[in-house]
């Protein structure tokens, strides 16, 4: 307990979002060992940690670096694709673990890559230029996806941008990237546990990384760009910095997302801006800035419209209200006003001091 | 302050009974739980499909028809003297929503799925229904990816390469054209699907294909700048594997431009009469092939067109007569095998996947429909003309 309390307050924060995640992991293990968790949930717990890592990304970007970025499903999406890809092209010639465990380094490496090409001619622009900028990114990308065509048969690699016939294949060929209909028959590797570690890797990165120098010098950069540049910090370096980590935890969300599933499009739904809009409601709806409250956003959104099916073609409706709803309940000046007088802390706090006067 | 709270907790709760009013009446229609399970032992068939975003239109047809099959089963007695409860659930054509549509069916108790109505979204749930060994039939998922693999997975469509081998054999057959240009949607897998088949058998029976024009998802409203490059190209034949929307954009913006060539549509194509707005005249001449036909002569047809748009409005497409066809094709399966609803997932999927390819069944959708083990239907696809604003079949 007293090396806990020597520990600063944002340590002590990490550590007990850590200790509530593994709990919830442990009940949830031990439910689904007992039987007692349905198959909906048991199939939302991956999708629900693949969310869960690209908004703890996109909030590296938005609450830290302070830039609004709209294009979070593309890195998503390539850390998908370029893992799927690879997955799927040596599924027979390499062992199951080592295999996933290159596709995670490589879909991750993938999506850093693209997230640091990005940033150097976007982080030039401001603001709203950069969120449009960022968005058409993401577009690109998942555009270019859907035109792709790679096929491998005993010659190697064929690739083109037209159509399957002019990769010219072989017959022993096999399709890995099939333009519009994706990669398919990708090996569903993605464990819950898997998931969870990733996800507590990633809170750990980000807290060393936003409480280390550089990320002190990114925040700085935030709160008066002038100022930072009249320091003397390298402005320009920092911004990638921080832009391609948060790139590359997006990519490791997607990479957790491919392998859970054994069909993989590239669709505005899944990885085009309805996506990097949804992600950037959990940044918002959690605090800008909180990694935690982003989890817990991105779980409850998750699971939200999933709970809500029993209203049947509702629940549609009645999830914009819900969002609504709780947007106002957690950020709304008069509420958050209110709740300060009458919430839970206030009557724990109270019912703390009468204990203290008796 | 209170009387402010205490006002605006009563709004929302009449607010709320206001949806939950809603839900209640509508459940009866749009999602169909036409058997309360409680207490009788019942099949229980599950389908998934969008019932919203932008492939509604698919999923409510596929929905509406599988209650309507199944309300006449019930009323004739069910399947093996057992009721039919059934139970759809929305996956927005999206693959996680749809992977998580299906977990709530088998949270339901599903024993056999009906679904899903997309390609994509199918792929992903046949791999789910294929690890729980749970019988799968699609009306409507034409991808060669959903059976490929899937010994629990068959079709009641016609495949992609199907209808692309069989569309460029017809052309050429017939000699409709020497010079074809292909129109399709990038972005779509049915239409891809279509494309890559009928391309490879149109090099194979030595036609032409003098321009390949794209389009995606994202702006399917304007056709005009493929349409020039086609008839730049001199192409005197236009394939178009895509549905009946875009087609009715397709022949209007080809009109005003003047450019009349013989226009030659896939299943997809079906439902173009139907179009609001449209000019029917525009469709007059266009060869598609369809299983289906809302206006055929037979019986069995009329009586499903007629009964749909008397309980749901609008014309039946044929993904409608595809699921509708499905319910009895499980029925016929279903009864050959003597099973009660008593048998576990896996002995029904194994019994059903032998029985299937036993069954030859004549439906809305063709006659003498059989089933190999590859789960791929076999039955021929028919060429129709547009004459007169009918189907006119062409030999």
């Amino acid at each position: 307990m007293n090396a806990y309390k020597k520990l600063n307050k944002s340590t002590q924060k990490l550590l007990i979002n850590i200790v509530v995640i593994f709990a919830v992991y442990i009940v949830v293990t031990i439910m689904d060992a007992s039987g007692n968790l349905s198959s909906l949930m048991r199939g939302l717990l991956v999708p629900v940690c693949a969310y869960s890592l690209v908004a703890v990304g996109l909030n590296l970007c938005v609450g830290y670096l302070g830039e609004l970025s709209l294009g979070h499903a593309g890195f998503m999406c390539i850390g998908a694709f370029t893992s799927a890809f690879f997955s799927k092209a040596f599924q027979d010639t390499i062992p199951d673990v080592p295999r996933f465990i290159l596709a995670l380094i490589i879909g991750t490496a993938m999506a850093a890559i693209f997230g640091f090409l990005i940033a150097i001619p976007v982080l030039r622009l401001k603001g709203d230029y950069l969120a449009i900028v960022t968005l058409a990114f993401g577009e690109i990308i998942k555009n270019v996806i859907t035109v792709m065509y790679v096929g491998k048969d005993s010659n190697g690699f064929h690739f083109s941008l037209k159509d399957q016939m002019s990769l010219g294949m072989e017959l022993d060929g096999k399709m890995i990237i099939n333009g519009a209909q994706g990669i398919s028959g990708t090996p569903r590797q993605s464990t819950f546990g898997l998931a969870v570690l990733l996800l507590i890797v990633a809170l750990i990165i980000t807290h060393n990384f936003v409480n280390s120098r550089t990320g002190r010098a990114v925040k700085a950069i935030r709160d008066n760009q002038i100022a930072a540049e009249t320091v003397g910090l390298p402005i320009t370096k920092y911004k990638l910095t921080a832009f391609t980590l948060s790139a590359a935890i997006a990519g490791v969300g997607g990479v957790l997302y491919a392998h859970n599933i054994n069909s993989l499009t590239a669709t505005t739904n899944n990885f085009g801006y309805n996506m990097s809009i949804m992600i950037l409601v959990y940044v918002v709806l959690g605090g800008i800035g909180s990694f935690s409250g982003s989890i817990i956003a991105a779980v409850v959104l998750t699971l939200l419209p999933e709970m809500l099916r029993g209203l049947s073609n509702y629940r549609m409706l009645i999830y914009s209200i819900v969002l609504i709803g709780l947007m106002l309940f957690n950020w709304a000046p008069s509420i958050l006003k209110w709740r300060q007088q009458h919430g839970l802390k206030a009557i724990l706090s109270k019912f703390n001091k009468n204990k203290e006067v008796q | 302050m209170k009387k402010k709270v205490l006002s605006l907790m009563l709004v929302s709760a009449m607010a709320a009974s206001l949806f939950a009013g809603c839900g209640s009446d509508s459940s009866s229609q749009t999602e169909g739980e036409s058997v309360d399970t409680s207490s009788e032992l019942t099949w229980k068939i599950g389908g998934i499909g969008p019932t919203t975003g932008s492939a509604a239109q698919y999923g409510q047809g596929v929905m509406n028809a599988i209650q309507l099959a199944v309300d006449e089963v019930n009323e004739a007695g069910g399947i093996n003297g057992y009721q039919i409860s059934f139970n759809f659930q929305d996956d927005e054509a999206d693959q996680q929503k749809s992977v998580n549509a299906y977990n709530t069916l088998k949270d339901w108790g599903m024993q056999i799925l009906e679904g899903t109505v997309t390609s994509g979204a199918c792929t992903a749930v046949a791999a789910e229904t294929y690890n729980d060994r749970i019988f799968q039939l699609t009306p409507s998922a034409s991808s060669t990816d959903v059976t490929s693999g899937h010994d629990n997975t068959f079709q009641v469509c016609f495949s992609d390469p199907n209808q692309g081998t069989v569309s460029a054999d017809y052309i050429s057959e017939n000699n409709l054209a020497t010079k074809i240009g292909v129109i399709y949607d990038s972005s779509d897998p049915y239409s891809t699907g279509v494309y890559q088949n009928f391309a490879t058998e149109a090099a194979n029976v030595g036609l032409e294909i003098v321009a390949t024009e794209a389009f995606t998802s994202d702006n399917k409203t304007d056709f005009s700048t493929q349409l020039q490059k086609c008839k730049d190209a001199g192409a005197d034949l236009l394939f178009l594997p895509f549905y009946y929307q875009e087609g009715s954009v397709v022949l209007t913006q080809a009109n005003q431009m003047g450019y009349e060539p013989t226009m030659f549509g896939v299943d997809g194509f079906d439902g173009l009469l139907g179009v609001e707005n449209f000019d029917v005249k525009l469709a007059e001449g266009v060869y598609l092939l369809t299983p289906f036909a809302a206006d055929a002569e037979d019986e069995a047809t009329q009586s499903f067109v007629s009964k749909y748009e008397e309980q749901f409005g609008g014309t039946p497409n044929q993904f409608a007569a595809d699921a509708y066809d499905g319910i009895y094709i499980l029925k016929a399966a279903l009864e050959s095998t003597d099973l009660t609803p008593e048998a576990s997932n896996e002995e029904i999927c194994d019994a059903l996947i032998a029985a299937i390819q036993e069954v030859s069944y004549d439906g809305l959708t063709g006659n003498s429909m059989t089933w190999s083990d590859a789960g791929e239907v076999s039955k021929d696809p028919k060429a129709v003309i547009i004459q007169d604003g009918g189907y006119v079949s062409v030999e």
